[in-house]
C-alpha cells in the first residue's frame, strides 16, 4: 500500500508561521490549565484512587464457605496452572468426610505473580478470585509480599457480588 | 569611576553580587517554571506534593530545594577510564562561562550622583558585545571536554554534534548583530541600550510617534523594530547556542541517553544544568539589550524617569498594592478550593501565604501614603527610582525572553541533524548576509554623503 505524504505548504516550508501556530496551541493549554486546574484529567493519587471495572484482576483473595471455613480443597489446580509458579500449597486432611483436603498453607508470592488470572480460571470450586480491586501492592520488605492463607481470606471483594 | 579606590572596589563587588544573584537566583526559578509550565502545557498538574516544613508547596519550588539537597549529597563518582582532569574541568568551564558572559550586561543607565558616575555593568568595557561572543564561544569546551573525558560513546557523540552545532550557529549569530552595530556604531552594550531610547523614525524621515511632555508615545527606537530579521536570526541561534530544544542535539535524550552529560551525576551534573539556565538568562539579557531596548522603560528615558519620579512612584506603588491584593485574594480562593485535599498542614498553605501577601499589601499601602505626603522628590530619590525602574524593565524583558525558551522547548520537537545544519548554513547565513547588505544600503541612502 502506498501512503501519500502530504506536501509541506508554504507556511510549513518557512517554519515561522507554523511554529507560531504551535506555540499558540501550547499557550492556550497553559492558560486554560493555569486558570482552571480541575480541567486536567490527572487523578490525584493517592488521595483519590481510581475504581476499576468489574473483571479487573487485582490482588487475590480466597473465598469462604457459609460457615467461614476456606472453600479451597487443596487440589493444586491453581498451582499447576500458574505460569509464574508463585502459588505454594501445603494440603492437610480435614478429618470428616465432607471434603477430603484443605490447605494448611496457601502462600502467593506477589512479586512472582504476573496477574494472568489462570489460577482463577483453573479453580474447580471458585475458591480463588482476583476481585479485591487492590491494584497498588506496596511494602518495604520482600518477605511481606508473600501473602498467607489468612491474609488472602481476610481480603474483601470490591463492589462486586460474591 | 569615582577615583576613590576602596569605594570603586566596593561598587564593583556590589555589581558583581547583583549579577551573580540574578544568574544564580533566577536559574532555580526557571527550573521550576520548566517543570510547571511543561506540565500545564501537557494538561497535567506537575510537581505539587513536596512541602517545606510540611506547609509550603510554593507551586513546586519545594521540589527544586529537594533536588538541590539530593544533588549535593550524591556520591562524587568518576567513571572508569575517564580522563579525571578534563572530566572535572568540564562542568567548571560551563559554569564559569555562564557567569562571566553576563558581566557586560547593563542593568540600568549609568548612575550619576554629583560627579560620581557608576556604570551598572559589572564590566563596562567598550568591547562588550565582543566579550559576550568571545566568552560564550568558550562554552563549547565544557561540552567537548565533558563528552570526551567521560569515556562513553554517547557522551562523545553528543559532544561532537554539539561542537559542530555551536560553531555553525555562531556565524549567523555574529552576522545578525552587525546590522545593529552599523546602526548604533558601538559595541558597548550600555551605549546600545541608551541609543534605543526615544522614538524610532521612518527611515530617518519622520518620527513614528509624538512627544508628550518629558515622555514620548509611539514606536520606540528598539532594535527589534529596526532589525526584525536580525532579531529572529539571533533568537533562533540563541536556542542553538544554549543547546535548547529544538536544537538540543548535544543532549537528545531519546537518542543519546543524555548526550554529553551521560556520565555526570550529583553536583557535577547540577553544574551543567545551572550552566544551561545561566546561558539562557545571559542570551535573553543580550537579546533584550540588543533588540528590546535593554533597560529602557518604554516611553520614558532616564531624564523623564527622574523628573517624573514622584508621580511614577505613586502610580507604581498603587499598582503594586493592587497586584499584591489580587494575589492575596487568588491565594485565599485557592485555599478554599483546596479544602481538605491532603488532610494535613498543606491544606492551609493558601491561607498562610494569602495572609503574608495581605500584610505586604498593607506595608506597601503605608509607603504609598508616605509617597502621597511627599512634596518633592530628593535628587538621590529620582536617581535611585530611575535605576530601579530601569532594572525592572530589563528584568521583565529578560524574563519574558527566558520564558520563551521554555515555551518553545515544550512546543517543538527536536530538529534532525541535517535539518539543523541546512537551516544554519543554507538559510540563516545567507539571510544574515543579505540583512547586512540591505541595512548598509539603507543607511547609505539616508545619510548619502557619509
Amino acid at each position: 500500500m502506498k501512503v501519500a505524504r502530504p506536501e509541506a505548504d508554504v507556511q510549513e516550508e518557512i517554519y515561522l508561521v507554523a511554529i507560531l501556530k504551535g506555540m499558540g496551541i501550547t499557550f492556550k493549554h497553559f492558560l486554560a490549565n493555569a486558570f482552571n486546574m480541575r480541567r486536567m484529567p490527572t487523578v490525584e493519587y493517592p488521595e483519590k484512587q481510581k475504581q476499576f471495572p468489574a473483571g479487573y484482576r487485582g490482588k487475590h483473595r480466597l473465598t469462604k464457605r457459609e460457615d467461614g471455613s476456606v472453600r479451597c480443597v487443596a487440589c493444586y489446580m491453581c498451582a499447576t496452572a500458574c505460569p509464574a509458579e508463585c502459588i505454594h500449597i501445603v494440603a492437610e486432611d480435614v478429618g470428616d468426610n465432607t471434603v477430603e483436603k484443605r490447605p494448611a498453607r496457601f502462600d502467593i508470592d506477589l512479586l512472582e505473580c504476573v496477574f494472568c488470572g489462570m489460577c482463577v480460571e483453573a479453580c474447580p470450586v471458585d475458591a480463588i478470585r482476583m476481585d479485591s480491586g487492590i491494584y497498588s501492592i506496596t511494602d518495604f520488605a520482600r518477605k511481606n509480599f508473600v501473602v498467607t492463607k489468612e491474609q488472602l481470606m481476610a481480603t474483601k471483594p470490591q463492589g462486586m457480588p460474591e | 569611576m569615582t577615583g576613590n579606590l576602596p569605594l570603586d572596589l566596593l561598587i564593583t563587588v556590589l555589581r558583581s553580587i547583583l549579577l551573580v544573584a540574578v544568574l544564580l537566583g533566577l536559574a532555580p526559578v526557571l527550573i521550576v517554571m520548566e517543570r510547571k509550565v511543561s506540565a500545564f502545557m501537557q494538561d497535567r498538574p506537575g510537581p505539587n506534593r513536596a512541602a517545606i516544613a510540611g506547609v509550603f508547596r510554593l507551586g513546586g519550588i519545594a521540589y527544586v530545594l529537594a533536588s538541590a539537597i539530593k544533588l549535593f549529597t550524591k556520591e562524587n563518582f568518576t567513571p572508569s577510564e575517564a580522563n579525571k582532569f578534563y572530566y572535572y574541568l568540564a562542568p567548571a568551564i560551563s559554569v564559569a562561562v555562564g557567569l562571566t558572559t553576563g558581566a557586560v550586561i547593563p542593568f540600568a543607565d549609568t548612575l550619576i550622583f554629583g560627579d560620581h558616575h557608576v556604570p551598572m555593568q559589572v564590566l563596562p568595557i567598550n568591547a562588550g558585545l565582543l566579550w559576550f561572543f568571545a566568552i560564550a564561544s568558550l562554552g563549547v569546551y565544557g561540552i567537548i571536554f565533558g563528552g570526551w573525558a567521560s569515556n562513553n560513546k554517547y557522551a562523545l557523540l553528543g559532544a561532537v554534534r554539539s561542537s559542530a552545532q555551536l560553531i555553525s550557529y555562531e556565524i549567523p549569530m555574529g552576522m545578525s548583530v552587525i546590522g545593529i552595530l552599523m546602526l548604533f556604531q558601538t559595541l558597548q552594550l550600555n551605549e546600545i541600550a541608551r541609543a534605543q531610547g526615544g522614538l524610532a523614525t521612518f527611515f530617518g524621515l519622520f518620527p513614528l510617534g509624538v512627544h508628550v511632555g518629558p515622555a514620548y508615545i509611539g514606536i520606540p527606537n528598539w532594535g527589534i523594530f529596526l532589525q526584525p530579521v536580525a532579531f529572529i536570526i539571533f533568537l533562533v541561534a540563541s536556542f542553538a547556542e544554549t543547546n535548547r530544544t529544538p536544537f538540543d542535539l548535544a543532549e537528545s535524550e531519546s537518542e543519546l541517553v543524555a548526550g554529553f552529560h551521560t556520565e555526570y551525576g550529583g553536583m557535577k551534573f547540577a553544574m551543567f544544568l545551572f550552566a544551561e539556565y545561566m546561558g539562557m538568562i545571559v542570551a535573553s539579557s543580550v537579546m533584550a539589550t540588543l533588540f528590546l531596548g535593554g533597560w529602557q522603560v518604554p516611553f520614558l528615558d532616564t531624564a523623564a524617569l527622574q523628573t517624573l519620579s514622584l508621580p511614577l512612584v505613586r502610580i507604581g506603588l498603587g499598582v503594586t498594592i493592587a497586584l499584591l491584593a489580587l494575589i492575596a485574594i487568588a491565594l485565599f480562593r485557592f485555599a478554599a478550593s483546596q479544602k481538605g485535599r491532603f488532610g494535613d498542614a498543606r491544606d492551609y498553605e493558601g491561607q498562610v501565604l494569602g495572609s503574608v501577601f495581605t500584610v505586604l499589601a498593607a506595608v506597601v499601602a503605608l509607603a504609598f501614603f508616605l509617597a502621597l505626603g511627599l512634596q518633592t522628590m530628593p535628587a538621590w530619590g529620582g536617581v535611585a527610582f530611575a535605576a530601579f525602574a530601569q532594572f525592572t524593565a530589563y528584568f521583565v524583558k529578560m524574563f519574558l525572553l527566558a520564558s520563551t525558551f521554555i515555551w518553545v522547548r515544550w512546543t517543538l520537537p527536536r530538529f534532525r541533524y541535517d535539518q539543523l545544519m541546512n537551516l544554519g548554513w543554507k538559510v540563516f547565513l545567507p539571510v544574515a548576509l543579505a540583512n547586512i547588505a540591505v541595512t548598509g544600503l539603507v543607511i547609505l541612502a539616508i545619510n548619502g554623503h557619509h
